[in-house]
């Protein structure tokens, strides 16, 4: 069974704990786990080479601190290894152009045509840039039909191809029309491709040289193994990619890849897909995804998403409840609507440290329409029980059920999660915030 | 900037050195060690070993291959790097050739139904089609379920395809029950005297709970219509994916009831060298594999070929 990178680093430093120094010894037995932790992580056997060396290199040899343990040491180290070759710092996208143009290439079925949307969203969204959304993939069934979806879906505007068959013919003219009406930014969804299919890398050469993009992107799947070398160097010798975005990042997959992407294309990993909505898509952070790697989490980006979308004065009207003890099922509701807010449950899960207090997470099901039917319960019930449930007996129990298309143990369920929250709530709430 | 540079150069150059050095020279230097007549040289089993980790067969099941590899060359004289070739893809070839289990069958004058799922972007929808086609060539009537109302525009893909092989397609609107569509698609099945229907799933990653209960979903009310169904579960796999093509085909077997795999996208330059991973613990066997676009691209899995094509270049 395979065990997590970081599981894998804990062990080591469990063993070098209690040493003094860092010998050798203790070095190349840890290079040895990460060897294999790495390689699990479909990282590239060449870059796992490198990457190990690397990380000797610098253990072994003056960069030694003495106010460190073994354990810590050698983990910094690796850290600093991989966030220097994940990027160093995240880099901006580059838009000074207008319309700029982005370019979108990868595999079949790597996620080009959702991240399409997503990053025009994300533009929209942060930047308050209008996008205009193209589809240049002539090649797959619906290509198009699914990119004009996904842009009316999200509020965003996508060219109109009129059937025209030849995709840089297209993206020529989806890119006149940006330049007509004012566009700041056209993101271009070209066809997945092989990088051994000659035919369609010359077809998007040809798409750069008509359109000339400021930004063009390689679109690669996190669960991506040794072939993502092989793909992006192709790519890379035919296009001058930017940078790269991962997709596909909800999963469990060690996402090996971006290190090898981004020691072979040698440029920034800029986003991440980490769900299957539109609006999960963020900037990809190097130092984060180097601590996700070493199993620490990515505690920050969860952070980062409760601020944005939490509603503060809502929150500190419920603290204020608390605090008088006033905790209903209102605020119950209340609390699950915020939590809706910030994506499905599982892919915050994602988020948390894999080890430590957090550890049984992992292991955790979280069903994702979980937060509705207690919604549908809750929304069933009268103002008055809402506001005290105590007065549900066995025939309003009933009711709220039917009514709800729920069972009563589960309302039990409910009601008996709410009591517990309420007393744990009341416990927090004398604390100072 | 300046003090990294020599060691970023070394690095690149050790990375093209790793990239232009093919797997036939990697393996003819265990050949050498062994010509040597002595014992075989251990950088020279890295080698080998190196070679499987590049196709993506995973550190455990490459240690284990090598061992198998080791092992065999104590036994009998191998003097040439040829031979190491062989023994190493006879012993792919061996753990790949799993017996094929009994087909399960519908009763006479019902639909055989075939389930497709897999993660986002493996190649669903096409291998349905694929499969669709040769179902017709070979005389059978078919019918095709789009089952993924998730997916913008999936309903139009697979229909597009329908269209080109002639094969009616049984759909909802998007965003409409999974379930219900597959109800429908095997009463219509039923009501036409198909012979097999291939139902078109939502790609879903493994871990979200909910979309793997979906499945299960799926399974009740296809069985409810055909007894038996679904007869066969194809899980499609991306030839790309590394270590986590397990972890998926664990989660999909255990919520889907998986009977067989699927490698599509092989006419890349990855090699799929996870199925090993997965034959070797899960025992599911590879049923077709995936090499083009087109409807005729789609072949029955032959352990001996992708034996020969995981080492060669």
């Amino acid at each position: 069974m395979f065990d997590s990178l970081s599981e894998r680093l804990q062990r080591v430093f469990k063993e070098l704990r209690g040493e003094g120094h860092l010998t050798e010894f203790h070095v190349d037995q840890a290079l040895k786990e990460i060897r294999v932790a790495l390689l699990e992580a479909d990282v590239h056997v060449d870059v796992v080479k490198s990457f190990t060396q690397a990380v000797r290199e610098r253990a072994v040899g003056h960069e030694v601190l003495t106010s460190l343990s073994p354990a810590q040491q050698v983990l910094k180290i690796v850290q600093d290894e991989l966030v220097r070759i994940l990027g160093g710092q995240a880099t901006p996208l580059s838009l000074k152009k207008r319309p700029a143009v982005i370019l979108l290439v990868g595999l079949q079925g790597s996620g080009k045509t959702t991240s399409a949307a997503k990053l025009a969203l994300h533009l929209k969204t942060t930047l308050r840039k209008q996008v205009l959304l193209v589809p240049a993939d002539v090649h797959r069934p619906a290509a198009t039909e699914q990119l004009r979806t996904l842009a009316k879906e999200n509020g965003l505007f996508c060219f109109d191809p009129k059937g025209e068959p030849d995709a840089v013919v297209r993206a020529k003219a989806a890119v006149k029309e940006a330049k007509l009406f004012g566009y700041d930014v056209a993101i271009l969804d070209t066809a997945g491709r092989l990088h051994v299919d000659e035919v369609l890398m010359e077809e998007v050469a040809r798409i750069r040289e008509a359109t000339e993009p400021e930004e063009i992107l390689f679109v690669a799947d996190a669960m991506t193994g040794q072939d993502a070398v092989r793909s992006a160097g192709a790519f890379g010798a035919r296009l001058p990619l930017t940078g790269v975005i991962l997709t596909k990042m909800d999963g469990d997959a060690r996402g090996g890849a971006a290190l090898s992407l981004a020691t072979v294309a040698r440029r920034p990993l800029k986003f991440a897909g980490v769900g299957e909505k539109v609006k999960e898509f963020e900037v990809f952070h190097p130092d984060r995804a180097a601590s996700r790697i070493l199993g620490m989490g990515d505690v920050l980006s969860l952070v980062e998403k409760v601020q944005a979308e939490t509603d503060e004065k809502a929150a500190l009207r419920t603290v204020e409840r608390l605090r008088r003890n006033e905790f209903t099922l209102d605020d119950l509701r209340d609390q699950f609507r915020q939590l809706k807010k910030l994506g499905s449950l599982s892919s915050l899960v994602g988020h948390l440290p894999k080890v430590g207090p957090f550890k049984q997470l992992r292991n955790l099901d979280i069903p994702d329409d979980a937060t509705k039917r207690f919604e549908a319960m809750i929304d069933s019930m009268t103002a008055e029980e809402r506001e005290d449930p105590r007065v549900l007996d066995g025939s309003r129990k009933r009711r709220v059920a039917s009514g709800s298309g729920t069972s009563v143990p589960e309302l039990n369920q409910l009601l008996k999660q709410y009591l517990e929250m309420k007393k744990l709530m009341k416990g927090a709430a004398r604390m100072r915030f | 900037m300046a003090p990294d540079a020599p060691a970023k150069k070394s690095f690149v150059a050790r990375l093209k050195r790793g990239l232009f050095m093919t797997h036939t020279e990697l393996i003819a230097r265990v050949g050498d060690a062994i010509r040597s007549k002595v014992a075989p040289d251990p950088r020279a089993l890295d080698a080998l070993e190196e070679a499987l980790l590049t196709a993506d067969v995973g550190p455990a099941t490459a240690a284990e291959l090598v061992a198998a590899v080791r092992e065999e060359l104590g036994r009998r004289e191998v003097s040439e790097a040829d031979s190491v070739r062989r023994v190493l893809k006879g012993e792919i070839e061996r753990r790949l050739s799993l017996p094929a289990p009994p087909a399960a069958a519908p009763p006479p004058g019902m639909p055989r139904v075939v389930l497709m799922v897999g993660v986002n972007g493996t190649g669903k929808t096409t291998t349905a089609a694929k499969l669709a086609a040769r179902a017709i060539g070979s005389g059978q009537v078919a019918l095709l379920a789009a089952a993924d109302t998730f997916r913008a525009a999936a309903i139009e893909q697979l229909e597009v395809w329908a269209g080109r092989l002639g094969v009616p397609v049984v759909k909802h609107r998007p965003g409409a029950d999974p379930a219900a569509v597959v109800h429908d698609a095997c009463s219509a099945a039923k009501a036409r005297r198909a012979d097999v229907l291939y139902v078109d799933t939502a790609g879903r990653l493994h871990t979200k709970h909910n979309l793997m209960e979906e499945l299960a979903k799926i399974r009740r009310v296809a069985a409810r219509e055909v007894p038996g169904a679904p007869h066969e579960v194809l899980l499609v796999l991306d030839a790309v994916t590394g270590m986590n093509g397990l972890a998926q085909a664990r989660e999909f077997l255990k919520s889907a009831g998986v009977t067989g795999l699927v490698l599509t996208k092989m006419d890349g330059t990855a090699k799929g060298g996870v199925i090993l991973a997965i034959v070797r613990e899960l025992k599911l066997p590879v049923r077709y594999v995936g090499v083009g676009e087109t409807a005729e691209d789609l072949l029955d899995f032959d352990p001996k070929a992708f034996a020969d094509a995981l080492l060669d270049d």
